[in-house]
């Protein structure tokens, strides 16, 4: 009743109760007071604004200080009485709160341990305790059954054997199994390089650029599977990330890469490069260049020398054809034709000073009126001595004087095909030539007789693009190259004899050994296909000794010479020995590469051609010159 | 898949391959049907399909919580054993020695593991036991050969019984495990690893009359007891320890007599000349030096420095090691002992030397029994920059690139003062033998360019000739011309026409193999500028701080 505004008379009231019940105090945390009175005034904490230090001051003054405990339900400090303090002792001992309570008090035997004549209590057994029990009975036979079963095995007795023992005490070698003996063993690890190591000699450390590129590589390519590094010391060294993943892989080798015995060459190169007589013991050939015939302004795309081997004849796509000295380089006559000369042939027999040039869609036969007047005056007269036939033929070609202006340059019959003309070439004779004319019919290869100014029409159907002919030296075959094959026609009997595959995709130029019995073909594909007519059809040997293109090939009259040129500039000479015993193969060594013809318009040599006497050889060059390597 | 890890039966590759595949070309594993058929004769094949019954029953009583089933079942768990198999595969000792390499690192990758997850406890725990009785074998015959510090581990490799082990071990870290990892592959070959490790240890031990499983010298076991009572309370965990100490030596079966040592005596073999005999003996000479290359030497390990692999290397050489008392157990000396001769220490400063010891790095150890010598230790003491640590297991044939250090080590080997003059020399040599290749190359070019050279002169010539200029006679001038070069020109010519007319195929050999020196020869050469670039720079710099020092 009296108005708690003071805490001294509102201390008897505090201590009454607390109002609130049973319910969490933290509710009432942020509140001054405690649930309310009867009078539902407020009931007040006690005032609780000590800091640390009066707490502390306290600890030191009060006496009673370890005795005051708060009571949480009102917050008033409360100090415990002595029997309070020894309640809290007893049970923190872990003995009884009851001060009068006695744990050891006597025990009293309710039953007497000695065995009395009658029982405690008077009730029979039970049955179940002496009939056998059914349950157990069906257990027991359930196990039963199941160890007849063979369900329930017996435990097995301790193996007590040691897990090590001497394994291979007795080797017997009749034991090992058969397949063993196939067994390929796993390569060893590759054991590390310096490179590995984790101070390595610095040349062995990837640069910052090794290092980009490493990287980038895929992992598979990489040459190292880690990236080299220093480290200063050893305690430096941290653990390498992927050993486990090496281990692993080795592991996946192990097991599922086949294995395989793979047989490493291991040859010394120079075993290799083929034993060949020595260049100087083939001597002569070809070694220097000593002359160049300057005069062309464009490529020569032709040459050809005179059978006395003084004069020399090109043909170029200046529209000229020029005829040089040898011997002097010099340039002896200039005669300007209507085109581009294609083929140019110097009639081969010695007595008649003739030559056959393609221009466009004819052949000129030109007296080049070079070296002894009486020679070529015996041809002129040799070609006015025609007297025209009484019934005229059917011709293929059309057989015109020249005008007296041609006359004059030397132009002696110009032979008009209907197409142009790619090649000319003679017979060893001298009275028959043949030609090659562009086209696809059956008419690309003319056979023409200058004494009788006839021509005739070989083939009666087309067999291909025909690339070039040639006569046989000695014997009366006729040689045709088309693509891809060389025919061989016997003109005699007028059939096809041979048939040669080369080997090539396109056979550019043909060349024959003055035996007859060899032949050599140069093709587009940088080969060079060598016959031997009386082996087989196919090549002796396809010498690939050009990176590019052949243009041109051509045989020594006497010395066992042949030479290639090429569009990589080049002239090869090979030293092609035929043996006259036919169980000897020719011999084929390559004796020198001449180089001098510039490269203009990605074509070097176009055509090469040997003196008829000397060991020298002539290639013509894109360049518009024609060098002399003797 | 886990029978053919076992039976080592591998794939194999078809000769037709489109044939065998029905046309197609993708890539599959082909086994041979025969070793297929092989695979199902293995009795183990049974066992297996047993284990995987037992499995599937002891699932099912789990599922059903029948926990006297499951006692029942674990009480007969069905075994195998793949010692038949081991046998099978090495039909000799010699063959499983050649293969033990692999073996090897496994069951110390494996021996390194945690003790939780990734494979079980037990295998984790008898790979450790194993290779701590192979470590203790290879120190009892003092057969390591050739230790390397990589940067993937140590690799060690030992000669036993006339056959190079080699194995690597990680260092000792804990693993991050990669998760594109199969362990149970893994797990299944460090099985049949086990098997085979604890035969040849087996057999191992008893060529030498060692005891096995191994037990530690009475003499020394008694020396250990004291030290070890207190702390280890299991006794045969501690033997392990003790045994991984690798401070004591092991018991014999007979005790080692000294008349064994008697100098074997000398079989001349015939059709074998007396220098061959000479250089045998030398060579015997020379193994037995390096085995005994620590000998008399006492060691102490300072906690810093991985203690297995020193400890390990040490006493293969017939040091003397100890380590702290702390840090393992098996220290048979203090620190303050006066008698060490040499202490390992891996920090950039030592305080409180003791005077009479060497401080050294622990890479010391490591070069020393690579080079077969004691290496002088100035190179080594502690806050040195080191010298480089050379591969041994490189040998260097001609025309591979040597580095100096290596050139160094191999004239100290043959007795030769390494003095300064020889590094010169050596520097000398270098730039002579880069002057010859360049000179080499420069050759062959040469020979092209003076034809050249020569044609052009001609042309010229006869240029001049043709144009009908007013000629001069001009004194000519002597052209001396070298007649080595001029054969070499020829020869080379020769050669080149020569390949020329090689077969095709023979041509791309030629080809392949002439490309293969070429690349080595570029390799060799990139080494080398690389290392003389390194040279330069550092001596420029030397040359720079000096000048700072004089200024």
């Amino acid at each position: 009743p009296c108005p708690p505004l003071t805490p001294l008379p509102s201390a008897p009231l505090q201590d009454i109760r607390n109002t609130v019940g049973n319910i969490p105090m933290e509710w009432y945390q942020d509140f001054p007071h405690i649930g309310y009175n009867l009078e539902g005034k407020r009931i007040y904490k006690p005032i609780r604004n000590k800091d640390e230090l009066d707490m502390f001051l306290e600890k030191m003054e009060n006496p009673d200080y370890w005795r005051t405990v708060q009571d949480k339900m009102t917050g008033a400090d409360i100090k415990l009485t002595d029997e309070q303090v020894d309640l809290v002792h007893r049970l923190q001992k872990g003995q009884f709160g009851d001060v009068h309570f006695n744990p050891y008090e006597p025990a009293v035997d309710f039953f007497t341990h000695e065995v009395m004549i009658h029982p405690v209590t008077n009730r029979p057994a039970d049955k179940r305790s002496f009939i056998p029990s059914l349950i157990e009975k069906e257990k027991v036979s359930k196990l039963v059954h199941a160890i007849k079963m063979g369900w329930i095995k017996p435990r097995k007795p301790k193996d007590d054997t040691p897990t090590y023992y001497d394994l291979w005490a007795h080797e017997d070698p009749n034991s090992i199994l058969g397949r063993h003996k196939m067994h390929v063993p796993a390569p060893k690890m590759k054991l590390p390089g310096h490179e590995e190591s984790y101070n390595p000699p610095p040349e062995y450390l990837l640069s910052e650029e090794e290092k980009l590129a490493w990287e980038q590589q895929e992992p598979a390519e990489r040459k190292l599977n880690f990236v080299p590094q220093q480290y200063r010391c050893l305690r430096a060294v941290p653990a390498y990330s992927r050993f486990i993943h090496e281990r692993f892989e080795r592991c996946l080798d192990l097991y599922l890469c086949p294995r395989q015995r793979k047989m490493r060459v291991n040859v010394d190169p120079e075993d290799l490069i083929p034993k060949l007589p020595k260049p100087r013991d083939l001597q002569p050939f070809p070694t220097t260049q000593a002359l160049v015939y300057r005069g062309h302004t464009s490529l020569v795309r032709c040459l050809s020398i005179s059978p006395s081997g003084q004069w020399l004849v090109s043909g170029s796509d200046d529209c000229t054809v020029r005829f040089w000295e040898v011997c002097t380089a010099r340039c002896m006559k200039t005669l300007p034709v209507a085109g581009v000369v294609k083929s140019v042939a110097w009639n081969p027999n010695p007595t008649i000073c003739l030559v056959a040039i393609c221009v466009e869609q004819s052949v000129l036969l030109v007296n080049p009126c070079l070296g002894d007047k009486l020679l070529y005056g015996a041809t002129d007269q040799l070609l006015e001595s025609y007297v025209v036939p009484e019934e005229e033929r059917v011709q293929p070609v059309q057989w015109v004087m020249a005008t007296m202006e041609e006359q004059s340059k030397g132009v002696r019959l110009v032979v008009q095909h209907s197409k142009a003309v790619k090649q000319v070439t003679w017979h060893g004779k001298g009275d028959y030539f043949a030609s090659v004319v562009s086209d696809n019919s059956n008419m690309q290869v003319l056979i023409h007789q200058t004494s009788k100014r006839w021509s005739q029409n070989p083939f009666r159907k087309s067999k291909g693009l025909v690339q070039c002919v040639l006569f046989h030296p000695i014997r009366p075959y006729f040689f045709v190259a088309t693509q891809r094959f060389v025919r061989v026609y016997n003109l005699l009997k007028q059939e096809l004899t041979k048939k040669l595959m080369t080997n090539c995709k396109w056979v550019s130029s043909m060349a024959i050994h003055p035996g007859g019995d060899n032949i050599i073909c140069g093709s587009y594909d940088s080969k060079l296909a060598w016959f031997d007519l009386d082996l087989s059809t196919r090549p002796y040997q396809l010498l690939r000794h050009h990176k590019k293109a052949l243009r041109g090939v051509a045989f020594h009259k006497h010395y066992p010479l042949f030479a290639s040129g090429s569009d990589d500039g080049t002239v090869i000479v090979c030293h092609g020995m035929v043996y006259n015993d036919l169980l000897q193969n020719p011999l084929l060594v390559p004796v020198k590469v001449l180089k001098g013809h510039v490269l203009t318009l990605d074509l070097g040599v176009l055509d090469v051609l040997f003196h008829p006497t000397q060991p020298w050889v002539f290639s013509s060059g894109a360049d518009g010159t024609i060098r002399l390597y003797t | 898949r886990r029978l053919c890890i076992l039976k080592g039966i591998y794939p194999h590759e078809p000769k037709h391959k489109k044939k065998v595949n029905k046309g197609s070309t993708a890539a599959r594993t082909f086994y041979l049907l025969k070793d297929i058929k092989f695979l199902l004769h293995e009795p183990i094949v049974n066992k297996f399909r047993e284990y995987k019954v037992f499995v599937r029953k002891l699932r099912k009583a789990y599922g059903k919580s029948e926990w006297s089933t499951v006692d029942r079942l674990k009480d007969n768990k069905p075994s195998y054993k793949l010692d038949h198999i081991v046998k099978e595969r090495y039909p000799t000792f010699v063959d499983a020695l050649r293969d033990l390499d692999d073996a090897l690192s496994m069951c110390f990758l494996f021996s390194t593991f945690p003790r939780t997850g990734k494979c079980h406890v037990q295998t984790i725990q008898l790979c450790r036991r194993l290779a701590v009785e192979f470590l203790n074998y290879v120190i009892a015959s003092r057969s390591l050969r050739k230790v390397f510090l990589s940067i993937k581990g140590i690799y060690y490799q030992a000669e036993v019984l006339g056959q190079l082990v080699t194995w690597i071990t990680p260092y000792p870290f804990a693993h991050d495990h990669p998760t594109d990892v199969d362990y149970r592959v893994m797990a299944t070959f460090t099985e049949f690893y086990t098997t085979l490790l604890g035969f040849v240890n087996f057999r191992l031990y008893h060529s030498l009359n060692l005891l096995y499983p191994p037990k530690i010298d009475g003499q020394a076991d008694a020396e250990l007891k004291p030290t070890e009572g207190k702390e280890y309370a299991m006794d045969s965990e501690s033997y392990l320890e003790k045994l991984s100490a690798l401070s004591a030596s092991l018991a014999r079966v007979v005790a080692p007599t000294h008349e064994d040592e008697v100098e074997m005596d000398e079989f001349p073999v015939e059709g074998e000349t007396a220098e061959q005999m000479d250089t045998r003996k030398k060579e015997q000479e020379a193994l037995e030096k390096h085995k005994k290359l620590f000998e008399g030497l006492r060691f102490f390990l300072n906690r810093e420095v991985p203690r297995e692999p020193l400890a390990f290397i040490i006493r293969c050489f017939g040091g003397q090691v100890s380590w702290d008392k702390s840090l393992c157990i098996g220290a048979t000396y203090d620190v303050s002992d006066p008698s060490i001769t040499h202490q390992i220490v891996d920090r950039p400063r030592v305080e409180q030397q003791v005077v009479g010891r060497y401080y050294l790095q622990p890479q010391w150890v490591f070069d020393s029994v690579n080079a077969k010598l004691c290496l002088p230790v100035a190179d080594y003491f502690p806050g040195v920059l080191l010298p480089p640590h050379l591969s041994p297991f490189v040998t260097e044939q001609e025309g591979d690139y040597v580095p100096p250090e290596k050139l160094k080590l191999l004239a100290m080997q043959r007795g030769e003062n390494p003095d300064e003059e020889s590094e010169e020399e050596d520097e000398e040599e270098e730039e002579e033998e880069d002057n010859n290749d360049k000179e080499e190359e420069e050759e062959e070019d040469e020979s092209e360019k003076e034809d050249e050279m020569k044609l052009k002169k001609m042309e010229e010539q006869k240029t001049q000739s043709n144009k009908a200029l007013p000629v001069k006679v001009t004194a000519g001038k002597l052209r001396l011309e070298d007649r080595q070069r001029l054969e070499q020109e020829q020869q080379s010519e020769e050669k080149r026409l020569a390949i020329m007319m090689m077969k095709k195929r023979e041509k791309y050999l030629y080809k392949k193999i002439m490309f293969g020196k070429k690349r080595k020869v570029r390799e060799v050469n990139k080494l080398a500028a690389k290392r003389k670039a390194h040279d330069t720079a550092l001596k420029e710099e030397k040359k720079k701080s000096k000048k700072i020092r004089r200024a």
